[in-house]
């Protein structure tokens, strides 16, 4: 479904991914992992045009995306919940929900938007309570509802997660993470998950990338990667005594 | 003329002129709310608005209604085309370069007026009569309560668009986080394109409205954009009820000091405002903490 090829980007001044290769298969909850700075919201950004690529490939569904503007992408299917949210803080819950489906507004679909909006709100009873609140007063799990559920709005094939569990209790984290393997059954969304909680990530997740200072240095299974000595030590946070006395 | 009488009588010419500064102001605002710009050319369009319905109605001798119409059209035009040709090509804004850049199509568009129209003030007709009517005690022509009027219509079309549309509302998320709205699909580029659409129309009307009171010429862009600018100070550059506010405060206040004190000092009034704003809340008299952005 998506696939990356040799991407070289920028952020600012700093070449923070190098000939980076990855894919995606329809329907797979794929984790990128890394440290901070690795260049994990770049390679996001690079995927939906925030930030464009350099140099390199990226097929979506066949088709060359490496050039298209930002409202293109999410028209052709790729969401992306940006880090740190990111909802428009001074417009209405609703207003924000809305707004995700802004390009099906332009093609007049009011009654699928419709739809979509109380099936947003059926995953997120919260936000239903919430519809007429100001966005910025939202506590951060609910924030991150709105993201995702906003995201959700433009009907997304290729869902793009940016540290979806920053800052969050783990019980809202856990109800996040339900959602999102939720999606993946019923509706068959495929989705790429960047996350810092290694741990909660690779049990969800099929398939795990681990990128470091710009460079893809392992791929594999997410089981395999939850078992992987290298990955146990750097990123999920179990001492060098513990691996070997096992 | 007793001093209530008075009093109500600047009150009267003050809040008028205070609307169309209000109106100016939310131009300025609107643009700013989109792309960080403070647009130096609001004025112009301002100007654009009086100077073409004058060519229109009495050169051309269309129809009032035609005239004034086809001078807001001919103005956004103007306004959209400025944006595409000055703003838009811009590889690396810089607000600095921002800035000089509108004040130098400020400049282009005033002394193109000047060659087509000339440098004579031309004076419009009212919209409705000359006949005073008698109102609280105080003398008030028709054409403020045309201001008036015209000046609610559209703060209250404003208010919709902003609140009540899907492109309102885009464009309040784009003033909010640009990075997230082109996230949702919404075309940052687009909704720039749209602020200088919005502001240099309502721009035109100001123009239009107010030219019948004081008479217009290829020049009076500069004043007017400069009071309708200390407005958007004064409302804190929100694009809502603080310009507005702050437009109607300026004109009371001015009206009042050129009555009380003496009209030499008319504009300094309000550059001693501005100046006082910016030096001791520059976050503009009714913003809250943070400013309601649009």
């Amino acid at each position: 479904m998506l696939r990356l090829k040799n991407i070289n980007s920028y952020y600012g001044q700093v070449h923070a991914l190098r000939n980076v290769s990855l894919h995606l298969a329809k329907g797979e909850i794929v984790t990128l992992i890394g440290a901070n700075g690795a260049g994990k919201t770049t390679l996001l950004n690079t995927l939906s045009a925030v930030v464009p690529a350099r140099s390199g490939e990226i097929l979506f569904q066949g088709e060359e995306i490496v050039a298209h503007p930002p409202d293109r992408i999410v028209e052709l299917g790729i969401s992306h919940v940006p880090e740190g949210r990111q909802v428009f803080k001074p417009l209405s819950v609703e207003d924000n929900l809305e707004l995700g489906a802004y390009l099906r507004y332009l093609k007049k679909e009011k009654a699928a938007i419709r739809e979509d909006l109380e099936m947003v709100y059926s995953l997120f009873p919260r936000l239903r309570e919430r519809r007429k609140q100001m966005a910025g007063t939202l506590s951060g799990g609910e924030q991150q509802m709105l993201a995702i559920g906003r995201a959700l709005m433009a009907r997304p094939k290729l869902l793009l997660l940016d540290e979806p569990s920053m800052g969050l209790a783990p019980l809202v984290v856990q109800e996040i993470f339900r959602v999102i393997e939720n999606l993946r059954r019923e509706k068959g969304t495929t989705v790429l998950l960047v996350e810092q909680n290694a741990k909660a990530a690779l049990s969800m997740a099929d398939r795990g990338y681990v990128l470091e200072t710009g460079r893809m240095i392992l791929e594999g299974e997410a089981s395999e990667l939850l078992e992987n000595r290298e990955v146990q030590r750097a990123y999920l946070g179990k001492e060098k005594k513990e691996i070997w006395e096992r | 003329m007793d001093l209530l009488q008075q009093l109500t009588q600047y009150a009267f010419s003050g809040l008028s002129t205070g609307a169309i500064y209000a109106l100016i102001g939310l131009g300025f605002a609107i643009i700013y709310n989109a792309t960080g710009i403070i647009n130096f050319a609001q004025g112009e369009f301002v100007m654009l608005g009086g100077v073409l319905t004058h060519f229109f109605l009495i050169v051309l001798k269309l129809p009032a209604g035609v005239a004034m119409g086809g001078a807001v059209i001919a103005t956004t035009v103007i306004g959209a085309l400025f944006e595409r040709l000055t703003i838009r090509p811009l590889k690396r804004p810089t607000p600095l370069s921002l800035v000089i850049i509108t004040i130098g199509g400020s400049i282009f568009i005033r002394g193109v007026a000047m060659l087509v129209w000339g440098k004579d003030t031309q004076s419009l007709p009212p919209f409705s009569g000359e006949e005073p009517i008698t109102l609280a005690g105080a003398t008030v022509m028709p054409q403020h309560l045309w201001i008036f009027g015209i000046t609610l219509l559209v703060i209250a079309a404003n208010k919709f668009f902003f609140y009540y549309t899907i492109r309102g509302k885009a464009m309040r998320a784009c003033s909010f986080n640009r990075t997230a709205a082109s996230l949702v699909g919404i075309d940052v580029r687009k909704m720039v394109l749209l602020s200088f659409v919005i502001s240099s129309a309502m721009g035109a009307m100001a123009g239009i409205i107010i030219a019948p009171l004081t008479m217009t010429a290829y020049d009076v862009g500069v004043m007017l954009g400069l009071k309708g600018f200390c407005a958007a100070i004064i409302g804190g550059m929100s694009s809502g009820f603080g310009t507005v506010l702050g437009g109607l405060l300026l004109g009371l206040l001015e009206s009042l000091g050129a009555g009380l004190i003496s009209s030499g000092y008319k504009d300094a009034i309000a550059f001693i405002i501005l100046l006082l704003i910016l030096f001791i809340r520059p976050q503009g008299l009714f913003s809250k903490a943070q400013t309601e952005r649009v």
